[in-house]
């Protein structure tokens, strides 16, 4: 890919997640039995031969540091370049937290200075999607466009999370013609996926000048007002793509993993989608499983009844236990007797015999994380 | 350069010819096991857990396998700006160039890099066998002793103990006496081919077996009982705990099965000591609606949609829709078409089973080209190999690396038979 970096937006706090993203940012929030959101932007920028990348963060930033680490799992951890983290920081120019996405970017302007690649990818780090970047910057170069937005029909989302996107119109040439950001009534079942290419002098230019203007939104204040001024082009991606704006598409995610349509499209495909790695032994089944419809992670020891689940890593399910319908996180044990329905149990749960937990597919359960039942 | 206490030289120069087409193309410590090691794993996660960040792998049989693996020591925390793992592997010298022509000659090849370190201690490993164990207490032993030299023991049983290195030790453990493989043991305190010599010592030893014409230039051989017989102070160093040394196909089968027992005598999944190896990059594994899973290890990036029960499988293989698979070994990225019965084998990575094969059925009868090999009843698929629908396979086949649909002549397949690669059909 021709000299590209990366800035990974991670958003501000997201009450739609409930327990989940309460003491994460909504890119750490486990998914798909070992990732983590993050992992999927990462990867789709590492796999496209992007090698300097800044992630910006703000909100609850611990858990992501911890998985990012010095970028390892990514190849990131190079001598030149590699990968960044920018949480807000307090300098004579600086006055603290970021007041949104240009404003967090505009406050590490540094980083983008001093990098020298010609094009920068931005990309949400909390959608699940795989996707090489390479093919969106020949369209962009293609069509001499100034900014190129990737969008998809969003028909396959229940159009309750359409509101929560931003809906774009896109003319037969493929220019936006049309952006409502998180509208409450959207106009077009055709949304942005939050994936941004544009030359990096442009971008300085643009973040300079919303600050000037003391705006700080990238979408509200840069690109709809740019619109009719700039170059802006739609490059349409018609695989598979998912955020997780609310719990139900949370759950939903999950499960759409037990397709294996999707698995092999996500994880198959030629670009890899890596991450953390825990050295965890490949996972244990004992004389009494009974698993279907499921995916397991390494350190998994079962015992007893899985179906329809999500069981991440390093996971104990006990005799007699019945699982259906659920997603449990790393490291949480279920004890004799257990019988769970639509739940989600969040990192290091444990569930004590004997105990009944039943959501509906509507409205799943929540443990949130270390809790003892 | 700081000077570490301890360092370690890993012997992974051993082709392991009783494992058969497994040991073909790859060094015995790159086998695959335990659904996603290879047994060198196990050596070298020993080394990290016990401190020791320093290891010199010392290859010379088929290393390319090895070396990919081991790479510059990433997975076990190796990739250090002094020490970490350094693969050492035969070389030119201005006189002359030669292969290692025995363990103890292999290590006085490498004095200079051992002396580059300038450790007091080192610790000599074979990277073939199966255990977990703290090396840095047996170096606190060595010490307490002020030993020249200390052989990790293990007790086996006395009607075993012929086909081990016996040391025949006073209460204490001192060592008095060593006997090579004896038809009549003393004791049963079998040598673990871990040694930790006192490094000046080892070195004075190694320069003298070199010189010496006669000599096998082998550890167990040579060195051992020449500085017992001039007296070195030497030390036993009781393991206890899960040791195997997986030489054979059936000892190597019967370790894999260890590890699917209930509560495994051999425990994968403690946290204090975690085993260490290259990261697949694959999802987590998915089991179908119809498939079942009992009493297995299953790794990540399976697709399981039949059955597997008593087997172990590794990363990336695939089980098809009624197929069901026994008492087996599946290695790496493998394919099992739809109604297969696979039972008592062990298929190689890459390899592709068509559908409704059936294979390790009929009467035991010993592989009629390698009988000392194949003998357990248990069909070996070598890697690559493709398997044509509706082939039925019997015991103690083997099947050589590579093996193409042209190369198999036959849909049945008895019971001790062989398919080789390049064989012509009539």
């Amino acid at each position: 890919m021709k000299s590209t970096m990366g800035i990974i937006l991670t958003g501000g706090k997201n009450n739609r997640l409930k327990e989940l993203a309460e003491t994460r940012s909504s890119t750490a929030v486990p998914v798909a039995g070992k990732f983590r959101m993050i992992d999927f932007a990462l990867s789709n920028m590492v796999n496209s031969g992007i090698t300097n990348v800044g992630v910006l963060t703000q909100y609850s930033f611990r858990s992501l540091m911890d998985h990012l680490g010095s970028g390892k799992e990514w190849d990131l951890d190079r001598r030149n370049d590699g990968l960044f983290i920018f949480p807000p920081s307090l300098t004579g120019e600086n006055s603290g937290w970021y007041q949104g996405s240009a404003d967090a970017m505009f406050h590490n302007i540094t980083f983008l200075k001093r990098s020298f690649e010609e094009y920068v990818v931005i990309a949400m780090g909390n959608c699940v999607y795989n996707m090489p970047f390479d093919d969106m910057l020949d369209y962009h170069l293609d069509r001499n466009a100034d900014i190129t937005i990737a969008y998809r029909d969003m028909s396959d989302l229940p159009s309750e999370e359409l509101v929560h996107l931003g809906s774009l119109n896109v003319d037969d040439g493929g220019r936006i013609i049309d952006f409502q950001e998180k509208h409450n009534d959207p106009k077009y079942k055709t949304c942005s996926m939050g994936i941004y290419i544009m030359r990096r002098e442009l971008l300085i230019s643009l973040l300079d000048e919303c600050a000037s203007h003391g705006k700080y939104d990238f979408v509200k204040d840069i690109l709809i007002t740019k619109i009719q001024t700039l170059k802006i082009f739609g490059y349409r991606f018609d695989g598979y793509w998912r955020n997780i704006s609310t719990i139900n598409a949370y759950y939903r995610l999950n499960m759409e993993m037990l397709d294996p349509k999707v698995r092999n499209e996500l994880f198959d495909s030629k670009g890899k989608i890596y991450t953390k790695v825990k050295d965890e032994a490949p996972a244990k089944y004992n004389d009494e499983a009974e698993v279907t419809n499921s995916i397991v992670a390494d350190g998994c020891i079962i015992e007893g009844k899985v179906e329809d689940s999500v069981l991440f890593r390093g996971v104990t399910i006990k005799k007699d236990v019945h699982v259906k319908n659920c997603i449990i996180m790393q490291e949480t044990v279920l004890e004799e007797n257990v019988k769970i329905e639509n739940t989600i149990l969040d990192k290091s749960v444990v569930l004590t015999k004997g105990i009944n937990l039943k959501g509906t597919l509507k409205f799943p359960i929540i443990v949130a994380k270390n809790t003892k039942v | 350069m700081q000077n570490k206490e301890i360092i370690a030289l890993l012997l992974a120069g051993g082709q392991g010819s009783r494992l058969g087409v497994l040991t073909k193309n790859i060094a015995k410590p790159a086998v695959s096991y335990g659904g996603k090691y290879r047994i060198i794993d196990f050596s070298l996660s020993n080394c990290i857990n016990s401190d020791i960040d320093t290891v010199g792998v010392l290859t010379q049989y088929q290393p390319l396998e090895l070396n990919a693996h081991i790479g510059i020591g990433k997975p076990w925390d190796m990739d250090r700006i002094d020490g970490g793992v350094t693969i050492l592997s035969p070389y030119l010298k201005a006189e002359m160039g030669e292969w290692y022509k025995g363990t103890a000659n292999a290590v006085f090849q490498n004095i200079h890099y051992v002396d580059k370190h300038s450790p007091q201690y080192v610790v000599i490993l074979s990277g073939d066998h199966i255990y977990k164990m703290d090396y840095s207490k047996m170096l606190d032993f060595h010490k307490q002793n002020k030993a020249d030299a200390t052989i990790s023991v293990i007790t086996v049983p006395f009607e075993e103990a012929s086909r081990y290195g016996i040391m025949n030790t006073d209460e204490n453990g001192k060592i008095f006496e060593f006997q090579e493989k004896p038809s009549n043991p003393k004791s049963n305190l079998a040598s673990m081919g871990v040694y930790i010599f006192t490094w000046e010592v080892l070195k004075e030893y190694l320069i003298r077996d070199n010189q010496n014409q006669q000599s096998d230039h082998d550890f167990g051989k040579n060195i051992i009982p020449m500085m017992l017989n001039e007296g070195k102070n030497m030390w036993a160093y009781n393991f206890v705990g899960y040791w195997r040394d997986v030489g054979t196909i059936q000892a190597f089968w019967e370790s894999n099965m260890d590890l699917i027992s209930r509560v495994p005598e051999f425990n994968l999944f403690d946290p204090a000591w975690k085993i260490f190896t290259p990261n697949p990059v694959k999802p987590a594994h998915y089991i179908g609606p119809n498939g079942s899973i009992k009493k297995a290890i299953i790794s990540e990036g399976c697709m399981i949609y039949g059955k597997v029960k008593n087997s172990v499988i590794f990363p990336g293989a695939y089980i098809s829709e009624g197929a069901v698979i026994e008492d087996s070994i599946v290695m790496t990225d493998s394919f099992v078409g739809k109604d297969t019965y696979i039972n008592q084998s062990i298929i190689g990575e890459n390899v592709k089973v068509g559908n409704r094969v059936k294979m390790g059925l009929g009467e035991n009868i010993a592989n009629e080209l390698k009988p000392s090999l194949y003998n357990s009843g248990i069909t070996v698929i070598g890697e690559g190999v493709f398997v044509p629908d509706d082939c039925t396979i019997g015991k103690n086949v083997v099947f050589d690396n590579g093996v193409t649909e042209d190369e198999i002549c036959s849909l049945n397949i008895e019971s001790g038979k062989s398919v080789l690669k390049g064989g012509k059909c009539e």
